[in-house]
């Protein structure tokens, strides 16, 4: 297995100049509002499967619930700049806080647990949240959800078009990349692909296990709130059912297609997932059963997605064989 | 009015324990969770709509109708999802059902609305019970889950391939060493498994008289949540779960607020793998 084929190769400037600078030039060429709109669509999921990443794919953590902290991130950002005109470049930031601070609230006494009952116990964690958003009426108006959020504005300029929100999103998109290559450069990085590839010799090691992965946790779960409230200030409205369970589904979906444990990986399923629908009408209108298709066809098929690093998904307890694993007529792995 | 709700509550409770049986009886031989089991219930509550709303059948044929259709759902399930994962650990099979219940769930919604379909009430009066009315059809229902449990403790303990499970859910490899063929006993539980579901999806088709399509998914974490309070192997110990989560949801409604009562179970779920994570009544294993 290519341990090191997480190395991002955000250094190879020949690739990702060419690409940065097409994507500069996008809304210049296109204007039509529509597809600006999937673009910024697509750079919101690219946020969330990137940093869904960094636990499932980087650390080997399954959490489900990562639609819980872009919701939280989303409503904080809300409430902060309807009811106490908080600017957005404080709001962004802020919702990054509270959706880590909550993140370390579930890591802490849920990180013990490993595999598929980890991924269980966020599941929980993602209907509580749910739950309380949709009946803790004085904080988030329960169902009838918070509308009226102003676009950003700085210094006189409010946003109005999609190019504006085009160009914020591609800074919070260069940001987050160059953030999560940083990381996964440096010693904590490197930390957290020991973790997944096998957690008792990186204790042996002298890594600190626990707080390694509660770390893992709060980056991802930071950087969904920020993406939460980018969704805030675009859509201008937020109600509970943006941030469901079949939310979280959609971005693993994402993460698992495009390729777990690389950069670009989750970037391309984001991109690719967002994009297939709108191709034709007759796909928008079967978006969800495309999504459940693909999704069990790379599992079947292709399991390490487009560009992820093969068996991730496919080791999640190294120390007990499950059932029917000694069977003589079972495939070999 | 106490009694009346603990009367509920153990009805809703008896049929979150057909789900969550179906979740024991796949964890217990396969060690593996199925995501889809919902839409299982959803499908089978469905065939029962069917069966009773347009085909006008008496409701046994319904409930027959609605188990062969969890049967048939979970010999494929099996087949599709477990049977080329199984060596590959607790996620790919996971995840393959997650992709299996969104396909059945968003399904259904294109092909006949995502709204409430109606389902005709049986047994519509009520008796007297200490000052409280109940319904005939609870008793009806309880009835019925009784029946099924007691079925299906007789097919385990008494059948030959009841015995070829519990040999294969004890040590699957001296099973097949014994001649027990692991393939065909894992198929059969998962089918059996997903019968109850369908069971369970006919049941409160009648109960509340409305199926609709996106029903499966808050049943199916409520059965599992039963299943782990209980502790996932354990099939008495799920009964209970389901029961007391039944009970308590429903004492929820009465004293806090009709919207938390679904908050209950997720709260169990997380709170017993946390403090308990064998269950009440599991053996020790190994989930840290």
């Amino acid at each position: 297995m290519p341990l090191y084929s997480f190395t991002p190769r955000w250094d190879n400037k020949r690739v990702w100049l060419p690409v940065l600078g097409a994507l500069l030039l996008f809304p210049l060429v296109v204007r039509s509002e529509y597809l600006l709109n999937v673009a910024v669509l697509a750079g919101i999921y690219v946020i969330l499967s990137s940093s869904l990443n960094i636990t499932n794919g980087y650390t080997g953590l399954f959490s489900f619930g990562h639609a819980a902290f872009y919701g939280i991130g989303a409503y904080t950002a809300a409430i902060l700049a309807t009811r106490h005109a908080v600017p957005f470049w404080l709001t962004f930031p802020l919702a990054g806080i509270v959706a880590g601070l909550s993140g370390v609230a579930i890591a802490l006494p849920t990180l013990r647990l490993k595999g598929i009952f980890l991924a269980l116990i966020t599941i929980g964690f993602q209907e509580i949240v749910f739950l309380v958003t949709l009946n803790w009426v004085s904080l988030t108006r329960g169902p009838m959800g918070i509308p009226a959020i102003p676009p950003p504005a700085i210094a006189g300029y409010s946003f109005g078009g999609n190019r504006d929100y085009y160009y914020l999103i591609l800074l919070l998109n260069v940001l987050v990349l160059f953030l999560i290559a940083r990381i996964m450069d440096s010693r904590v990085g490197r930390a957290f692909i020991a973790i997944r590839e096998d957690e008792v010799a990186a204790q042996a090691v002298g890594i600190p296990v626990f707080p390694t992965k509660v770390l893992s946790f709060v980056i991802a779960t930071a950087m969904a709130g920020v993406a939460g409230a980018f969704f805030a200030h675009h859509a201008r409205f937020v109600s509970a059912d943006s941030f469901r369970l079949d939310e979280t589904f959609v971005i693993l979906t994402m993460l698992i297609v495009g390729g777990m444990g690389t950069l670009v990986g989750p970037v391309i399923g984001a991109v690719f997932l967002v994009i297939l629908p709108e191709v034709s009408r007759f796909l928008v209108q079967f978006r969800e059963i495309v999504y459940g298709a693909i999704l069990i066809l790379v599992i079947l098929f292709r399991p390490q997605g487009i560009a992820g690093v093969p068996g991730i998904i496919h080791s999640p307890t190294r120390r007990s064989k499950p059932p029917g694993a000694a069977l003589p007529e079972a495939p070999a792995e | 009015m106490l009694l009346q709700q603990v009367v509920n509550g153990l009805t809703q409770g008896s049929l979150y324990a057909l789900v969550a049986i179906g979740f024991v009886i796949i964890f217990g031989t396969m060690n593996l969770v199925t995501f889809a089991h919902g839409e299982v219930y959803m499908v089978g509550a469905f065939m029962g709509y069917f069966a009773l709303s347009w085909w006008h059948l008496p409701w046994p044929v319904a409930l027959l109708l609605g188990m062969a259709a969890g049967w048939i759902l979970g010999v494929l399930t099996e087949k599709v999802a477990f049977r080329p994962m199984r060596t590959l650990g607790h996620m790919p099979p996971l995840l393959i059902t997650i992709g299996i219940s969104i396909v059945l769930k968003e399904a259904v919604v294109i092909l006949l609305g995502a709204e409430n379909r109606p389902v005709p009430s049986i047994y519509e009066q009520t008796i007297q019970v200490w000052g409280s009315q109940v319904s005939v059809l609870q008793f009806v229902i309880l009835g019925i889950v009784v029946l099924l449990i007691v079925a299906l403790q007789l097919l385990i303990q008494a059948t030959k391939i009841g015995r070829a499970m519990r040999a294969t859910a004890q040590d699957h490899e001296a099973a097949y060493a014994m001649g027990v063929n692991a393939d065909r006993v894992f198929n059969i539980a998962f089918a059996l498994a997903s019968c109850l579901g369908g069971a369970a999806g006919v049941l409160v088709g009648i109960y509340y008289n409305a199926v609709y399509a996106t029903m499966g998914g808050m049943a199916g974490l409520k059965g599992f949540a039963a299943c782990i309070f209980g502790g996932l192997t354990s099939i008495p110990g799920a009964i209970l779960g389901a029961l007391i989560i039944g009970v308590v949801e429903n004492l929820t409604v009465q004293f806090i607020a009709s919207g938390y009562r679904d908050i209950i179970a997720f709260l169990v779920m997380v709170l017993v793998l946390i403090v308990r994570p064998q269950g009440l009544l599991g053996s020790k294993m190994r989930v840290v």
